[in-house]
């Protein structure tokens, strides 16, 4: 019952799915940590994975820009597409892939360089301004879209790590924004941050929805509920269910969703 | 003998830390609750007991020899000293103590084999009273410390108060030890500049350190411009960097980086081996293997090589000093977050791009501290340039040509007959000194490089 239901979902959606996964395994070493997650995320939508600890979320998160490439004991088996394209397949080279699918992690990491080249790192590498005056724009652009620019725009000189947690965390935002990626990945990217500056990270997110698809990992329910229009919710590697977030949180469809959302595991 | 006031003390201080044990134990099991643990009333006693006893007997034994002498010499006869100066009477005390041993030469004076006779029993005297001492010292202590165990008597606070008093102490060693070698090499320096002039020693160009020993000997004057020898160091110096450090820099890069896992656990070790040959080693590769090499290619091209060339020294030292370097490097660039490398990767900077833009100015005050270091090591290295540099002084920076360092110098002018009253041996401290100011002068800027820029992550 609850199949065919996702499958009719799937397809009135088709035109807007970003990412599709389908089969996919992921293995630590001898540890199976991702068991057979299939999900399509989709577009100017805010998608929240959640579930308790080491349920694979975050891993899972990781593998959509091929982040986990860089941990030489992780193996990844199944098919991601994005746009329809094959990220996993030989021609695809991650260091672009990731270039289109910015991430925020968990807790806030600027680079120990000024304000200014935080944001303009992501377009130097990627040599996305012609000159001073356009890069000088991009900066601008995304510190505003961060929601941060009131806050820095007379000390872009200053260095990022100068900065309180949550404007560090805003500025990261900004700073994956610059390189204008599609999809923005945001694994936990609250947890070090105090209520004030959440609310601020929530707000942003919201707004970023218009332009980005949002994939945003988190453990608190409260904010998978506030942000997310889409939400999975991963229990020991398995996705058990992905649905609306206002299903998912009002009428489960599997007793483990039950169980978590009403906080008897986890 | 002198063994035997070292074993009584630690007997008492273990009979004394048993004691007190025992006592604070049984106050304990009477139902009172004790301040502090049973085994600091224990330690309590054993260091009470330990230190100001053992300071005794080193003082003591200190001074014995000493205070025996003088006892001795006042002992002798009158008028058999007479018309002696300060070495003849040290003649005379070594010839009683060498009768004291057992070793007669000739036939001696009478009284000198009294004067031996009354040093070994005054010898006797002192051994035994220093005996009779640290007993009663360490009774008196180890009664003391047991009077002190009580339910509140505060032994931790006691024993802590005691290890840091000694904790100071070890400091305090290192400190003093590094100001009798500045007090030591200045007296020195003091005696050769009253000799020779200091604007000569600090802007003479010419080094040539021949004084005569003896009033009879052939030699020129002595010509004592340190500049020549400085000038040898920084060439060497700069040549074993200019080797050590792209070396040095992108082995530790690599391994950090890019090397597979199999492969970093094979080169890291192989590098410490690198660190651990010793450097007279070293110096066989220089003059056996890269000199000759050095020679015959630089002839094959026409060009004039010395035997011992600065090249060969400097690169020898430049391998001697990569492991250095990539260790320090290494340690640099592992200890830059990993939250930083995921944040360059996530937006898609190539490892490469990651490594120069993220990491290498994250890690640079430790490489630096680490570059720093390594030149303050090659300034003061001996072996190989002993081995590997030439010996004569000249104003020149071809690699090719034969210098010589400031340390090799030290080394040719200790070598030999040497009196402390000559220019020639009084130099040697003179370099010594300078020496010291200049790696001191490095480490202290390598130091506060490290520390002023060491909060640029966090």
């Amino acid at each position: 019952m609850m199949k065919d239901s996702m499958e009719t979902k799937l397809d009135v959606d088709a035109m807007n799915v970003k990412f599709s996964a389908r089969d996919v395994q992921v293995h630590y070493g001898d540890t199976h940590a991702i068991k057979d997650v299939s999900v399509d995320i989709l577009d100017n939508t805010v998608t929240a994975f959640i579930g308790p600890s080491g349920c694979g979320k975050s891993t899972f998160l990781r593998t959509l820009n091929r982040m986990n490439d860089t941990i030489d004991i992780c193996r990844v088996q199944g098919d991601i597409y994005l746009d329809g394209m094959d990220i996993y397949d030989p021609n695809i080279d991650p260091v672009q892939l990731r270039a289109k699918v910015g991430m925020v992690f968990q807790k806030p990491n600027p680079f120990p360089k000024s304000i200014y080249d935080n944001i303009a790192y992501g377009p130097r590498i990627h040599g996305l301004a012609r000159n001073k005056a356009e890069l000088d724009e991009i900066v601008e652009k995304s510190l505003r879209r961060g929601a941060i620019w009131d806050e820095v725009q007379d000390r872009l000189d200053a260095p990022g790590t100068g900065l309180s947690g949550g404007q560090q965390q805003r500025l990261c935002i900004a700073r994956a924004i610059a390189t204008e990626p599609e999809v923005l990945l945001m694994d936990e990217p609250c947890s070090a941050l105090d209520p004030i500056a959440t609310a601020q990270v929530e707000e942003l997110i919201d707004e970023l929805k218009a332009n980005y698809s949002v994939v945003i990992v988190t453990h608190s329910m409260q904010q998978a509920a506030r942000v997310s229009q889409k939400t999975a919710f991963f229990h020991l590697g398995n996705l058990v269910e992905y649905n609306d977030t206002n299903e998912i949180f009002t009428n489960p469809q599997d007793s483990r969703t039950e169980s978590y959302i009403t906080g008897r595991i986890g | 003998m002198t063994a035997f006031p070292f074993l009584l003390l630690i007997l008492a201080a273990v009979v004394g830390y048993a004691i007190n044990r025992v006592a604070a134990r049984g106050i304990r099991d009477g139902g009172s609750r004790l301040h502090s643990m049973t085994s600091y009333h224990g330690m309590y006693s054993a260091l009470l007991v330990l230190v100001p006893v053992l300071t005794f007997i080193l003082v003591w034994l200190a001074l014995q020899g000493a205070v025996i002498d003088r006892l001795i010499m006042s002992g002798l006869p009158d008028g058999v000293l007479d018309g002696l100066d300060g070495g003849g009477i040290q003649l005379v005390l070594a010839e009683i103590k060498s009768i004291a041993g057992g070793q007669v030469f000739g036939t001696p004076e009478d009284w000198k084999i009294a004067a031996s006779e009354r040093l070994l029993t005054t010898r006797e005297r002192a051994d035994w009273l220093l005996i009779a001492l640290v007993a009663v010292m360490s009774l008196a202590l180890m009664i003391f410390a047991r009077t002190r165990v009580k339910a509140d008597f505060r032994a931790r606070q006691g024993v802590e108060g005691i290890v840091t008093g000694l904790m100071i102490f070890c400091s305090v060693v290192a400190i003093f030890t590094t100001i009798g070698i500045i007090v030591s090499l200045s007296y020195e320096t003091l005696r050769f500049l009253e000799r020779v002039p200091l604007s000569e020693f600090l802007f003479g160009t010419n080094w040539e350190p021949q004084i005569p020993l003896r009033e009879d000997q052939i030699a020129a004057e002595g010509a004592f411009g340190w500049l020549p020898v400085i000038l040898g160091t920084i060439v060497i110096t700069v040549i074993a960097l200019v080797v050590a450090v792209p070396i040095g820099l992108f082995s530790a890069i690599y391994v950090n980086e890019f090397a597979p896992k199999k492969l970093r656990t094979i080169i890291k070790p192989l590098l410490e081996i690198l660190a651990g040959v010793p450097t007279v080693v070293y110096g066989f590769f220089a003059i056996l293997v890269v000199a000759p090499a050095i020679r015959s290619f630089g002839q094959s091209l026409g060009l004039d090589v010395a035997p011992n060339t600065a090249l060969a020294a400097g690169g020898v030292m430049g391998i001697m000093l990569v492991p250095f370097i990539s260790s320090f490097a290494d340690d640099a660039l592992s200890a830059v977050p990993q939250s930083l490398r995921d944040g360059a990767l996530g937006l898609g900077a190539t490892r490469g791009e990651m490594m120069t833009t993220v990491l290498f100015p994250a890690a640079l005050p430790g490489i630096v501290g680490g570059v720093l270091l390594a030149v303050s090591r090659a300034i003061g290295e001996t072996m190989i340039v002993v081995m590997a540099a030439g010996l004569i002084a000249r104003m020149t920076i071809n690699p090719l040509d034969s210098v010589t360092t400031v340390t090799v110098q030290i080394v040719t002018l200790l070598i030999g007959d040497t009196s402390f009253d000559n220019p020639k041996t009084l130099a040697a401290f003179a370099l010594g000194t300078m020496l010291f100011i200049v790696t001191l002068g490095i480490n202290i800027f390598a130091l506060s490089f490290v520390r002023k820029y060491r909060e640029a992550y966090d």
